[in-house]
């Protein structure tokens, strides 16, 4: 049988849809702010200008989207080979060591191009490998993905805890973290480019792992849409016995996207490690890969679309924080709760007003959805 | 004339954007056998599945007995004496037959008082309508015509006197089709009424008084069965003239090109699915593999085309040894000529959410026709799909549509000129025409005896008898796992029938 609902153009189904159940996903939040005795116009103001506002705001609001760019495109990679990748999160944190062990051995001697570069490769092969276990686990022993990394974030946790409050600690420090960075092991910060526009920043840690960030975007596309190794992986993703039909070797196929994805997930750590804090503390990823997984599913799991879910939750993340201090009644929860229900709507009921603006559509014109196309429910 | 056992009148259906049903109004008479027939996707089963409750129309009205009725679970139109026997049986496999008889119209909360009342009540339809099945038989233990008379037999049971059968011969032995045939005259001449779906004109003509005709959801005509022809029927439900025989001509077998030998395969369960299977095909020939689903065809044609692990034997393609119980894995077959249209398109053959550009290749996207480095060589594969949409007519013409937008046929065609377009020495194809209309069974039939014309050895395995016997110039009969009889095109429908219930061979000599 053929699905009963047609297609939509592609800006409706990309465009419109999750702009409706944002919109909406807000329309249920400003009820939660309505409840605590709070304006909810002008929280919503608040947040927006929050984000968006000032240079500072804007900076911080782009630092964050950095970060979940790199976390929702490891879960993208991974789903397209139908593969849900729990362990972004653990494959991030574990990748903090590989960039520690590079910045603490080559700070002092050099300069940040050439400790950055190694840094990318070492977190990047850190976060492939943290991933591999697990891939290779349900490639040859059919243990499921989803239970493997879940399981390694806590073993990543572990580890990283061990050696932050050991191996890793200077000797006289009290807190459970590296020594900090020397400058060799200090990205550049990109506030000139939004002073270009005119803004005033005054200190944001928004830096050069951003343009990595676009560029992973850039080449997760290439990747999926335009090479062959991503047209494998994505019938193995839609289909596993097509894959098998095909000749696509299923254990080389899912170990090679999860390693990618883990090393996706592995690159995220650069940003907060070498763009801001200067050093590797204990739980610097803080849910980030989680996020990760609202931002691939709301961005349709297109590397464009990750760019701008990513930079929506980078506002709900520093909007959020402007909001929790402006408005006292506002709790840092509630902006989680305001942050779930974007998750809720726009990821687990994206689908919810699809049939009605379809139907929509194919009152208004039956052409634009494929009606010629579809021979509809068969035998 | 017998008064109206159900009327429809302006039934309309939507799913979305797509009328499966357009203002369809039919008359069925009490007391007769009314066949429906169509293309896949004429609206068939939505008309039915309305009928019985599933969906509801979005507009018209239901009569049932000359009474409008408002039919809105399945439980309504079994309360109005409807009863619907589907293709996939709704049976509790490892329930007895009695348990299945009365699960969901248990009368009591303890079970004891509702199966000795089934009981006499079964023995009673046993007497009336020849419907003999052991009350106390487990399902899985049956055979499949005998599972099919327990669907009956519940209907029968809740009161049904309308009985709706969708596809009911699909998976049944002539022998077993007949005998449905003469439990569905029996109820007829009892009073009862009986709406039979098929796409098999030949049931049709045998056994209907009525026939109905649909097409892209509409009813296109009803006529009287014996005031019309297969030809007439065939020409409704396409809308053009359509040939049904496969004219071809004499076949000129050359070289061995695939020699099977003592192959066994087994299933994912260890039960042995094939077994000890020696079979050749040579080259300019067609050899047709006949028989009821589930009788190893499906793990044969995985097992040849390497999708699945043949516990031993060997095969030679081409004079060369293939490692079946080992390393061979698709890739490497087609590489060295042998081409695989599945049985399974949906899942196997396709992959429904690509583009048609996207599924033009699966399986050659290795070849370096197809790619630039590591990259897909978009113009290449595009302009590819472009020169096969127009050389096999799959509409619409659109390499950019999404697979799952084509109809049965069309992506049938998808499959069939992604493979032959690769030039194979041997193609192996399952189900060729499967869920693919009238219109399009014709092309593909075309095009494997043109293959065969070019020198190909081709192996087709199909459970619609007609099509074996009319492509094939070899016909090997599996039952049960085995080869039980080579025939060839011209062995009669009886005679395969009976290979195909696995009676032996000495005896259908007889």
């Amino acid at each position: 049988m053929s699905t009963p609902y047609a297609k939509l153009p592609a800006w409706a189904d990309y465009g419109l849809i999750p702009l409706i159940n944002l919109f909406v996903a807000f329309v249920v939040a400003g009820f939660v702010v309505l409840l605590v005795g709070e304006n909810p116009l002008r929280a919503a103001v608040i947040l927006v200008e929050g984000a968006f506002g000032k240079g500072t705001g804007i900076a911080f609001t782009l630092f964050y989207a950095t970060t979940f760019i790199f976390t929702g495109l490891s879960v993208a990679v991974a789903a397209h080979c139908g593969l849900f990748n729990i362990g972004t999160e653990g494959q991030a944190y574990i990748a903090g060591l590989g960039i520690a062990i590079v910045c603490l051995s080559f700070d002092s001697t050099l300069p940040w191009w050439l400790t950055f570069p190694l840094a990318i490769v070492a977190a990047a092969v850190v976060g492939a490998l943290w991933a591999l276990i697990p891939a290779y686990l349900q490639a040859k022993r059919g243990s499921h993905i989803v239970i493997t990394t879940i399981m390694f974030n806590f073993i990543a946790a572990s580890i990283m805890v061990y050696l932050l409050v050991g191996p890793l600690k200077p000797a006289a420090s009290q807190a459970p973290q590296t020594r900090n960075f020397l400058a060799g092991a200090e990205l550049p910060k990109l506030n000139w480019i939004i002073e270009l526009f005119g803004a005033k920043i005054r200190s944001a840690p928004l830096n050069i792992s951003f343009l990595l960030a676009l560029a992973m975007a850039f080449l997760v596309w290439l990747l999926i849409w335009r090479t062959k190794l991503g047209y494998e992986m994505r019938t193995y993703g839609h289909s596993p016995k097509a894959a098998r039909y095909a000749g696509i070797s299923e254990t080389r196929i899912i170990i090679t996207a999860m390693m990618i994805s883990g090393a996706l997930a592995g690159m995220m750590a650069l940003n907060p490690v070498m763009g801001d804090q200067h050093n590797v503390a204990i739980d610097f990823v803080s849910g980030a890969g989680f996020v990760g997984i609202a931002v691939a599913l709301m961005g349709r799991l297109h590397p464009v679309g990750i760019v701008l879910a990513a930079i929506l939750f980078g506002m709900l993340y520093q909007g959020g924080a402007e909001l929790a201090f402006e408005m006292p009644a506002i709790s840092r929860d509630m902006i989680v709760i305001i942050q779930g229900l974007v998750i809720l709507f726009a990821g687990a009921l994206e689908h919810m007003f699809r049939p009605y603006i379809q139907a929509l559509f194919a009152s208004f014109s039956p052409r634009s959805v494929g009606m010629e196309a579809v021979k509809g429910k068969g035998v | 004339m017998a008064q109206a056992a159900i009327e429809l009148i302006g039934i309309n259906k939507s799913f979305g954007a797509v009328r499966a049903n357009r203002d369809i109004n039919l008359e069925i008479a009490r007391g007769t056998i009314h066949g429906i027939v169509g293309e896949n996707g004429a609206g068939k089963s939505t008309l039915m599945s309305i009928l019985y409750g599933f969906y509801q129309a979005d507009s018209g009205e239901i009569r049932v007995g000359g009474q409008p009725a408002s039919i809105k679970t399945p439980n309504d139109a079994i309360a109005l004496g409807i009863g619907m026997v589907h293709q996939h049986f709704m049976l509790v496999d490892n329930f007895s037959v009695l348990e299945n008889v009365i699960l969901g119209a248990e009368s009591d909360a303890l079970l004891k008082k509702s199966i000795a009342k089934a009981r006499s009540e079964l023995e009673r339809l046993e007497r009336e309508y020849g419907l003999e099945v052991d009350p106390d038989a487990i399902i899985e233990e049956l055979p499949v015509g005998l599972q099919q008379r327990v669907e009956i037999l519940k209907a029968l049971y809740r009161g049904a006197e309308i009985l709706i059968l969708d596809e009911p011969t699909g998976v049944l032995t002539p022998a077993e089709a007949d005998h449905l045939f003469r439990i569905l005259r029996q109820l007829k001449d009892q009073g009862k009424t009986v709406v039979l779906i098929t796409h098999k004109l030949r049931e049709i003509m045998a056994i209907t008084d009525t026939v109905s005709v649909m097409r892209q959801g509409t009813m296109v005509a009803t006529r009287e069965t014996a005031k019309t022809t297969v030809e007439e029927l065939a020409e409704l439900m396409v809308g053009r003239r359509v040939l049904l025989r496969v004219e071809k001509g004499e076949a000129e077998a050359g070289g061995v090109k695939l020699a099977v030998k003592n192959l066994t395969v087994k299933d994912t369960r260890g039960v042995t699915m094939v077994d000890d299977i020696s079979f050749d095909i040579s080259a300019g020939e067609i050899v047709g593999i006949a028989g009821v689903a589930g009788n190893g065809q499906s793990e044969l044609l995985e097992a040849i085309s390497g999708i699945r692990r043949a516990v031993s034997g060997s095969v030679m393609l081409d004079g060369k040894p293939i490692d079946l119980t080992g390393a061979a894995d698709p890739g490497e077959l087609r590489d060295r000529g042998l081409a695989h249209v599945p049985e399974d398109r949906h899942h196997v053959g396709l992959v429904l959410a690509f583009e048609e550009n996207e599924n033009s290749i699966l399986g050659y996207h290795d070849d370096p026709r197809y790619l630039k480095g590591p990259f897909l060589n978009i113009d290449a594969i595009r302009n590819d799909a472009k020169d096969k949409i127009a050389k096999y007519d799959i509409r619409p013409a659109d390499c950019r549509l999404k697979t799952a937008n084509f109809s049965g046929g069309n992506q049938q065609k998808i499959v069939l000129a992604r493979e032959m377009e690769q030039d194979p020495g041997v193609l192996i194809v399952g189900q060729p025409t499967r869920g693919v209309d009238v219109g399009a069974i014709e092309f593909i039939h075309k095009r494997l005896i043109a293959m065969r014309d070019q020198g190909k050895a081709v192996l087709v395995v199909s459970v619609e008898l007609d099509e074996i016997r009319s492509l094939s110039d070899r016909i090997l009969v599996m039952f049960a796992g085995r080869i039980v009889g080579e025939r060839g095109p011209e062995a009669t429908e009886g005679e395969l029938g009976l290979l195909m219930a696995g009676v032996e061979q000495q005896e259908a000599a007889q």
